[in-house]
């Protein structure tokens, strides 16, 4: 395989793990001889500390071996093409031999097909070729949190089950997929933040980054709450994420992932999405809705508007249903708001719904700056309107800023 | 509080519902709905005018009720949505696949084509 070696920027990814004392193991299986000293070095940080240690195979009957050998091992980083046993068939058996150890593939950039059959033999996630290895340690430690959640929750339902354990345990999932590394400088930069209201959480949103240094955006919402839901929404978050790396048009990501959500749901769960890609070189974003709430543009004097919707259904209910997309031209210093309904239906203690305006006058007041305090500014708004009343529903707000 | 009121003629059954249709009381709002389908009903109208409120998850009641109806071979029919109900099920884009009219007699008309 081939691997990145420009970007030498360990600083920015010191995440919440720290805390997590005790060390995790992970796999590493390729056969090319070159990922080892690379991993070694590029994770020297990380193994001094005691956080990750590696084993390394080079096929999927070494790394079996490896898994039946040594109980340690919490996590598997595989390549796909691989001598004696590949990548995909490795996935098939590892379940067999260590249930709750989760795995991640490393495949080539745009390899829908094999990424889609990674997924449905239960890979957790992905990453692409040429290996960034930011992008790797942010997707290591997202699954290393899942994995946590996973053993948490098995001990809590060994002692005891309770419909509140099964909400806690879709709403540690829920906040374990939610990207805490915010790219700026190229461009662009995005914040996003989602608030969870105590019973229900349903909402996510993703960031990807895409070919040619365009950025992916998602802002979603399940429509249910507890375990069911939350496994839903790793799929969503996991399909959004295959699709949006192998298309380039939001309308055929969205398509994409209906489809494969329609197949075989007859618990009658569906997630609304925002997905958009935007380009920083042209400035141009590129949205399609699938039953969310309109994006708002807000100019850099404080001027706003509501994006027109694409007409998109809610993904998981309407088979071959065909997603429809639009693009605006973004300025330098204008910024775009997505949000989820938790923002407009926001209530206050007289059960009204928030609406959008109340944003909106707000940045004609004071015009966004950057994304952070945009996004915090957005949850102001709601806590002011909603007062003592309880929050109901999760709140999302992702902001997008072209540079000025 | 919610509320599930029946009234069946020969064709079709009305369901009058009143209140807020959220997470907290979608569950019921399945049950009650559930209980007024007989296996042989070809057609189902929910009255909205009362309905304050519907949240995703009343959403979801809503669509699996759908199915429900299609495997017997009948159908669903909203009616009398306010305008804010009006604008959740527009924003979904579930008036794409749930059929919605201004008034009951609307409804019924379009079920006995």
């Amino acid at each position: 395989m081939t691997t990145d070696v420009s970007s030498e920027n360990t600083e920015q990814t010191e995440e919440e793990l720290q805390d997590d004392q005790q060390g995790y193991k992970i796999l590493v299986v390729d056969d090319e001889p070159d990922l080892e000293p690379l991993v070694r070095q590029r994770m020297r940080r990380e193994i001094r500390s005691g956080r990750y240690s590696f084993v390394f195979a080079h096929n999927g009957v070494e790394a079996l071996r490896e898994l039946e050998e040594d109980d340690d091992i919490d996590m598997v980083l595989s390549d796909i093409n691989m001598p004696q046993m590949d990548g995909l068939t490795l996935l098939q058996e590892i379940p067999k031999a260590k249930p709750n150890v989760r795995s991640v593939i490393i495949s080539a950039y745009g390899d829908m097909q094999n990424i889609r059959t990674a997924m449905n033999r239960g890979a957790f996630d992905f990453i692409t070729k040429p290996v960034d290895f930011d992008d790797l340690r942010v997707t290591i430690d997202r699954t290393l949190r899942h994995i946590q959640e996973l053993r948490d929750a098995l001990s809590v339902r060994d002692r005891l089950v309770a419909i509140q354990n099964e909400l806690d345990v879709a709403k540690n999932m829920q906040q374990s997929i939610l990207p805490t590394v915010f790219p700026s400088g190229a461009g662009y930069s995005v914040y996003g933040t989602m608030r969870p209201a105590r019973n229900i959480g349903g909402d996510f949103f993703d960031l990807m980054r895409l070919q040619f240094d365009r950025i992916g955006l998602v802002v979603a919402d399940v429509s249910d709450k507890g375990v069911a839901a939350g496994l839903f929404m790793m799929s969503s978050r996991t399909l959004l994420k295959g699709a949006a790396v192998g298309k380039g048009h939001p309308g055929e990501v969205l398509t994409e992932v209906n489809s494969l959500l329609v197949e075989d749901n007859e618990t009658g769960m569906f997630v609304t999405v925002l997905y958009s890609v935007f380009d920083p070189r042209s400035g141009r974003l590129t949205y399609a809705s699938g039953g969310e709430n309109p994006p708002v543009l807000v100019r850099a004097d404080g001027s706003s508007e509501e994006l027109p919707l694409t007409q998109g259904i809610v993904l998981g209910v309407a088979p071959d249903y065909e997603y429809m997309e639009n693009s605006v031209n973004l300025e330098p210093g204008d910024s775009v708001i997505f949000v989820t309904d938790g923002v407009t239906e926001a209530m206050n203690e007289d059960q009204e719904p928030m609406g959008i305006q109340r944003v909106r006058d707000h940045f004609a007041q004071s015009p966004p700056k950057d994304p952070e305090s945009t996004a915090l500014a957005v949850i102001d708004v709601i806590k002011e309107f909603a007062g003592p009343a309880a929050q109901h529903d999760d709140i999302t707000c992702l902001v997008l800023r072209r540079d000025d | 509080m919610l509320k599930v009121d029946a009234e069946r003629d020969q064709v079709t059954v009305v369901a009058k519902t009143e209140g807020r249709i959220d997470s907290g009381s979608a569950q019921e709002f399945q049950a009650a709905l559930e209980k007024v389908i007989q296996p042989e009903d070809k057609a189902l109208i929910i009255d909205f005018e009362n309905v304050s409120y519907i949240s995703s998850a009343g959403m979801r009641v809503i669509l699996l009720t759908a199915k429900t109806l299609q495997r017997q071979g009948g159908q669903l029919a909203l009616c009398s949505l306010t305008e804010p109900i009006r604008e959740v099920f527009k924003i979904s884009g579930f008036d794409n696949i749930i059929a919605i009219h201004e008034t009951r007699a609307e409804a019924a008309a379009a079920i006995s084509k």
